[in-house]
């Protein structure tokens, strides 16, 4: 190979959230890092300044932040006997394509897991038994647990400048706050967002029918904030022009507002922006990487050597380097061996949709994760003996910023969809609809799995990634579960109609969006012989490559992924700090 | 730290003799960043009146489906008078009506309703096929073209389109093609004014939808009010 960089101490590949974070840290600790980007350098005041930002046809309807599929997709079929086609159109696998990755545009609920999340197999057996799982079921514990990332947890929420209220501290359960959360080191850094009247009324809902409603912990700062990295943020606006669009406010937490402009004063770190990296490469003994190929803007070959490697692009990404590298062995649905591509997984997502009769939600204002939520029914906050499940979900409502194009279809069933029937329904709805959104834990299954493509590559000839899922009976179940608990809930608040949504009933669809919150392939765990990486997020099989991510998650929470993706990467960079760099090796004996 | 103080510099590769400069930037020593610029939205050349993808003919065409898909009442004006038709050409005329975005590689095989659209045609290519085999089923069948039906008889069309039972030959898949139209219409008629449509915010108006706004702190406290925001646009209203 012609075109070679100099040897840097480590190379990230893909600058979002855990690419910055983990920048952060190897850089303060006086590593050389060069970060790899796909897409481009973006700066808010010129990408995303206010006047730029409003702007839904843009921004949303055609997702222009966004990866295009034209650079990489992937195929998809619901099950082995038939043949994957590839995705051409935008769909809920929705990748970063800048610098800031996908934490640019996303919705900004940042969340924690539940203690219960990270152990699922053996709480589950202690407390139901085997009977309990499913048949084909992939449950395993993470080998870690939620106290060991407790104190990541709370360094991303103080980076991130999130705002929300504690509801178990120290021990103590808060008023207020979410009474079944792990516990909490200390409070938010910001109190609560403003609640408005769509979570108002969730709120009085949820309290008459003796659930524990609280606001979600949002990464839109409610008040001026300076970050433990001397960043500065500013107060959110309720705009409602968060999940696709940047911030042009500096108020929404993201890689560019709240990370990248302290590592940008760091002599020791560089970012080569719009390259594609193609695979790491190995040591002829297989045992470390050297560094990684990728292709330039037009269409040069480079190698950038480094001795460390982290693989930090989207989940699917993850999975596709380390596939494309030849690192750790595939997943064999056949026998069931193998690891990388098994335990691939998405979410399972059922809610109702309420329509009033004479509101003023005025759900224009509003901001990603302005949300109320109840967890009376997520994870393992109640007794399943019956139900022929484990899991459940977050049930919240969200008021996001409704849009004009985006809320066109959502309207009462059996509204015209055209038409001057259609403009009367869509007057009245535009301020009268709202939406329960169950968003569910899921458990990966022996089936469904990521594997390489056969027949579909990209522009540079290398195979797209392919999937193969659908839900599984505890999906199922427990969808239909939360479905009726929502539909309950939005009878409660008022609507005068309710209707119930489940997107696990049919078949899972990638243009059908849930929500876009698809894990695993690359899962951490105990045992090799179902992990990709050891509990530090470490391959098993090549010691220099770290991989972050939600690749790592062997199974989905009922929350959204990206606190438990930061604080995962701050746990990781802990241990290469302070065990890996004097002792370069497996952190975990296999 | 202070933001708009940061060194930006862009450090061109060394290149060696040897060695071609990568066609990458290395961002390094601060945040690249030009007061005054701004990423504005790419919008077609073409002057108010002319068309950019469009012949006449087939812009008479979508006028007079955005008539029906949206039409002129007490409510706002029509789809046709928001402009919808102008607003379609000039996106054909883009990226979106070339599919820059979308993945067209390798075969194109049909696949289940899951596996989502594998039609080889560019939006732009769907419009002119589609039309074109609408017309002449329109001539074949009433001697006139779509444009000079009655209201009626558009509806009657336009519902068959919909539930795909209009047979406009083997290489039409007509319910994909409603569904294109619909959802642009309504994209031409709910949009931002900028790209052509929405005709004095007509929709906004309609809906109450207040449009670019960026702060509504000031609002915060109000919950369940009616607030009659007065619509702004990003037009530039300002010369």
């Amino acid at each position: 190979m012609a075109n070679k960089h100099p040897k840097a101490d480590a190379v990230i590949v893909g600058l979002g959230w855990c690419g910055s974070l983990m920048a952060e840290e190897l850089t303060r600790a006086g590593l050389n890092v060069v970060a790899i980007e796909r897409g481009p350098w973006v700066e808010t005041s010129v990408d995303f300044p206010p006047s730029v930002d409003t702007d839904e046809l843009r921004w949303d309807t055609r997702r222009s932040m966004l990866l295009p599929q034209a650079v990489e997709t992937s195929t998809f079929r619901n099950s082995a006997k038939q043949k994957a086609l590839p995705t051409r159109d935008w769909n809920l696998n929705e990748m970063g394509n800048n610098v800031g990755g996908a934490g640019t545009h996303w919705a900004g609920m940042a969340w924690r897991f539940s203690p219960f999340d990270f152990q699922p197999y053996s709480m589950t057996m202690k407390r139901y038994g085997a009977g309990q799982i499913a048949r084909g079921l992939i449950l395993q514990d993470w080998g870690v647990t939620y106290d060991d990332l407790e104190p990541h947890y709370d360094r991303f929420e103080k980076i991130a400048g999130v705002s929300g209220k504690a509801g178990v501290l120290n021990g103590k359960v808060m008023e207020g706050g979410n009474p079944f959360e792990g516990n909490r080191s200390s409070e938010y850094p910001l109190p609560p967002l403003a609640s408005l009247r769509l979570t108002d009324l969730f709120n009085t809902a949820a309290k008459s029918l003796g659930y524990h409603p609280f606001m979600v912990p949002a990464g839109q700062a409610s008040a001026a904030y300076t970050n433990p990295l001397g960043v500065r943020m500013g107060p959110c606006t309720y705009c409602g022009y968060c999940l696709y669009y940047g911030c042009g406010n500096f108020s929404k937490s993201s890689p560019n507002a709240c990370v990248i402009p302290a590592l940008m004063q760091r002599s020791n770190f560089s970012v080569l922006t719009d390259s594609a990296v193609i695979r790491a490469n190995l040591a002829p003994d297989g045992k470390t990487a050297t560094g990684v190929t990728y292709i330039d803007k037009d269409g040069q070959e480079w190698e950038q050597p480094a001795d460390i490697v982290v693989f930090s692009a989207f989940q699917m990404q993850n999975v596709r380097l380390l596939l494309l590298s030849k690192i750790g062995r595939p997943y064999d649905p056949a026998t069931r061996t193998g690891t990388v591509g098994r335990a691939y997984n998405f979410q399972s997502v059922s809610g109702a949709n309420l329509f009033f009769e004479n509101e003023y939600l005025n759900t224009f204002i509003g901001a990603g994760a302005l949300s109320q939520q109840i967890d009376d029914f997520n994870g393992d906050n109640f007794d399943h003996t019956g139900l022929g499940f484990i899991g459940g979900a977050g049930i919240l409502v969200v008021a996001r910023g409704a849009r004009p194009i985006g809320n066109a279809d959502f309207l009462p069933p059996g509204s015209p969809r055209w038409g001057k029937g259609w403009k009367e329904a869509y007057t009245h709805a535009f301020q009268n609809a709202a939406g329960i959104f169950g968003q569910g834990t899921s458990y990966s299954h022996e089936d469904c799995y990521l594997d390489l493509d056969p027949e579909y590559k990209d522009a540079h000839g290398l195979p797209l990634l392919r999937l193969t899922y659908d839900y599984n009976e505890n999906d199922r179940r427990s969808a239909k579960f939360i479905e009726e608990k929502s539909v309950g809930i939005g009878k409660a608040m008022g609507a005068t109609i309710v209707q119930g949504t489940n997107s696990a009933e049919g078949h899972y669809s990638p243009y059908n969006f849930a929500s876009d919150h698809t894990i695993g392939g690359a899962v951490m765990g105990l045992d090799p012989r179902t992990s990709v990486l050891n509990r530090y997020q470490q391959s098993w099989d090549v010691h220099n490559v770290f991989v972050l991510g939600a690749s790592s998650f062997p199974n989905n929470a009922g929350y959204n992924p990206t606190g438990t993706i930061g604080a995962l990467t701050l746990w990781t960079a802990q241990a290469v700090r302070e065990q890996y760099l004097s002792r370069r090796g497996p952190l975990v004996k296999a | 730290m202070q933001r708009r103080e940061a060194l930006t510099t862009m450090l061109a590769l060394a290149a060696s003799a040897s060695l071609p400069a990568a066609n990458a930037e290395r961002v390094s020593g601060g945040q690249p960043w030009t007061p005054g610029e701004a990423a504005l939205p790419e919008l077609p050349l073409a002057p108010p009146g002319s068309l950019a993808y469009f012949t006449q003919a087939e812009f008479d065409i979508v006028g007079a489906m955005a008539e029906r898909l949206i039409p002129g009442d007490a409510l706002s004006i029509s789809g046709k008078d928001a402009g919808c038709a102008t607003f379609i050409d000039r996106q054909l005329a883009g990226g979106y009506g070339s599919a820059a975005t979308m993945y067209r590689l390798g075969r194109f095989i049909k696949g289940t309703p899951e596996q989502g659209t594998q039609s080889p045609l560019t939006p732009a290519q769907r419009y002119r096929q589609g039309l074109a085999a609408l017309e002449k089923h329109c001539q074949a069948t009433f001697g006139k073209g779509f444009a000079q039906l009655s209201g009626e008889q558009q509806d009657a069309l336009l519902f068959a389109m919909e539930r795909g039972s209009l047979a406009l030959g083997p290489d039409v898949e007509v319910k994909q093609l409603f569904e294109q139209i619909l959802q642009n219409v309504r994209e031409g008629f709910l949009s931002d004014p900028i790209y052509g449509g929405n005709r004095g915010m007509a929709s906004w108006k309609m809906i109450g939808f207040p449009g670019a706004q960026y702060d509504f702190r000031g609002l915060l406290g109000r919950n369940g009010q009616k607030l009659a925001i007065v619509p702004i646009s990003l037009v530039d209203n300002s010369l």
